[in-house]
């Protein structure tokens, strides 16, 4: 601050530079992103352009009919919505339980529970995919959502039980210990009096659950052989020959997967940054 | 579930707690039979089947090779245990150079922008939501983002920067571009819990350093660094531990065949499923699982890392 007055070149220098670099880190977020959006939009023949001619080439719909119209993508995003909806519904169901007790009841083996599901949320993935493959073939569930909601478990459980058992936690305790005296059971108290206190953890464990579930890509590609999920067909998306690759429908593919998650991270971006560093666990 | 029920209003505390320990185990039960089912008993079958010789269709028809899948030399001189695999050697030292190189660039990255935006100025909270932009894309949408980006024939970077070099069809330089892509994509979550970090630290300790003449520079240094260190701890384990078991950047951007030789995840897969060897893929998956549980162990005593 004082050296504004004592040397003004070097402040005016700094708040230059300053602002030369909020530009280049804005760009180099954005950049990528803001290229794929305008080559969705478009024409095949487009693409050739040098970058100036490209994006002022005329805009087009074409890519989001086309993607639209491939079956091969409208049912990856309806397998997409079904697992990850499932794995991240009964991951909240059984890790607010789970939350619950670790984060209120004392018994045995409590901290040996809780360094189990920590080992388990950074457990490499590929160390359980040859017996869960096996598994899921004997119990039929090979190339069906209802295998990858399984497998998704593995995920989706350890994060929702560390990050709500953190908030579970920081509940002031007289509103359990109101609702025992009244006499109500550990299950009427967790929905009755524990649940609406939860909300917004619930919704932001779950937010992010689901982004990772959405996002899934090893067990998808392995469990599944025509049931794909979007990364999956996203990945695979191929053109009229296998060397054809339709960049401007990959793009249009990949911005209708991904504009839900950003609109839903920017509604909730206050509660997503609490959640990440309550739980700090991977991302 | 409506097994849980309160027996007769116990009289005295310990009544209390040890039913209230019963009722913890039954709302634990649920979690933990998920874990052993997805997680224990997957991890058993993997370490059992390491030891036989077996096919991932038909698991049941097994012989036992001991160590065989790891190092095993045949009477005519044929290696086949995946130590012995030059291309097993090349996916662990290029998982490993991907994940010190994006990590470092991540850490280094993520701390300049979370100072930037830790810093009050006009358009701070533009950035501040631009920076999840990164993070809430699918690897697999960035992956291939990146990779047409990368084209030698239609790319920004592919034709624009580098006039027509296709970046990923040489090996060398192919783990370069896809460290690139892993930096964008993870920094911001790197500079989003560096921000939080930052935030915590009390202001009035600045002020303090101002008034005594420190430069940011030396504040940095000696006050923001050190306070920082058990946060910036936290993440980089994280960080290191998803580096390390990285595939969809590799699988998507090469292919599964070439993505082999880069990753040693996708080498893993690929005997397990594409070549259907159940035993050896398994024996390759207990590998990795060791050598990350080994940087597990050496990042905490190191580092003394505390988890809560």
């Amino acid at each position: 601050m004082y050296l504004k007055r004592t040397n003004p070149t070097l402040y005016y220098l700094q708040r230059v530079g300053f602002y030369v670099l909020v530009v280049v880190i804005t760009l180099y977020l954005l950049v990528p992103f803001l290229w794929a959006v305008l080559t969705s939009f478009r024409k095949a023949g487009d693409l050739f352009l040098q970058p100036l001619q490209f994006m002022t080439a005329p805009s087009t719909l074409g890519n989001y009919a086309d993607v639209f119209a491939n079956p091969n993508f409208r049912l990856g995003l309806l397998y997409s919505l079904i697992t990850a909806v499932g794995a991240v519904a009964i991951a909240l169901l059984f890790g607010s339980f789970a939350a619950y007790a670790l984060g209120r009841f004392k018994f045995k083996f409590k901290s040996a529970i809780l360094y189990i599901v920590l080992a388990v949320s950074v457990f490499p993935q590929i160390a359980v995919l040859g017996g869960l493959y096996t598994l899921i073939n004997s119990l039929n569930l090979y190339n069906n959502p209802g295998g990858l909601i399984l497998s998704y478990l593995i995920f989706t459980i350890p994060f929702t039980v560390w990050v709500l058992t953190s908030f579970v936690r920081d509940i002031p305790g007289e509103l359990e210990e109101a609702a025992l005296v009244d006499g109500a059971s550990p299950l009427q108290t967790l929905f009755r009096v524990l649940f609406p206190v939860m909300m917004p953890a619930l919704v932001t464990t779950g937010l992010l659950a689901f982004i990772n579930a959405w996002n899934e890509y090893l067990f998808a590609l392995t469990f599944t052989s025509t049931k794909r999920t979007v990364p999956v067909v996203i990945a695979n998306y191929s053109g009229a020959t296998q060397f054809d690759q339709p960049w401007g429908q990959i793009m249009a593919a990949s911005i209708v997967v991904t504009v839900p998650l950003i609109i839903l991270v920017l509604v909730f971006q206050r509660n997503i940054v609490s959640g990440l560093t309550a739980g700090a666990v991977k991302g | 579930m409506t097994t849980i029920k309160t027996t007769a209003a116990p009289v005295r505390q310990r009544g209390i707690e040890a039913a209230r320990a019963r009722q913890a185990i039954w709302l634990i039960l649920p979690t933990m039979i998920a874990i052993v089912l997805v997680a224990g008993y997957p991890l058993y079958r993997t370490i059992f089947f390491s030891m036989f010789d077996a096919n991932l269709t038909s698991p049941d028809q097994r012989t036992f090779l001991g160590l065989g899948n790891f190092w095993f030399t045949t009477d005519e001189g044929v290696a086949l245990g995946f130590l012995q695999d030059p291309k097993w050697w090349g996916a662990v030292s290029n998982t490993l150079l991907f994940t010190v190189v994006s990590v470092f660039l991540e850490t280094v990255f993520g701390m300049i922008i979370a100072l930037v935006v830790n810093s009050a100025f006009p358009g701070r909270a533009f950035l501040r939501t631009a920076m999840l932009v990164p993070w809430a894309i699918p690897t697999v949408v960035s992956a291939q983002m990146w990779a047409y980006m990368y084209n030698d024939s239609f790319g920004l970077i592919g034709r624009g920067l580098l006039g027509g070099t296709a970046l990923l069809a040489n090996p060398t330089s192919s783990i370069w571009a896809m460290i690139a892509v892993d930096v964008w994509k993870t920094t911001s979550f790197m500079a989003l819990l560096i921000l939080a970090g930052l935030q915590s630290l009390p202001s009035d300790m600045y002020e303090a350093a101002d008034m005594d003449g420190a430069s940011k520079w030396t504040q940095f240094w000696r006050m923001t660094l050190p306070l920082l260190r058990p946060a910036l701890l936290v993440a980089l384990v994280f960080r290191s531990l998803d580096a390390l078991r990285v595939f969809d950047i590799m699988s998507v951007m090469v292919g599964n065949v070439s993505a082999a030789r880069l990753s040693m995840t996708a080498y893993a897969r690929q005997a397990l499923i594409d070549n259907q060897l159940l035993g050896l893929g398994s024996a390759v998956s207990i590998a990795i699982f060791i050598i990350i549980m080994v940087i597990v162990v050496v990042y905490v005593t190191a580092f003394r890392v505390k988890f809560d």
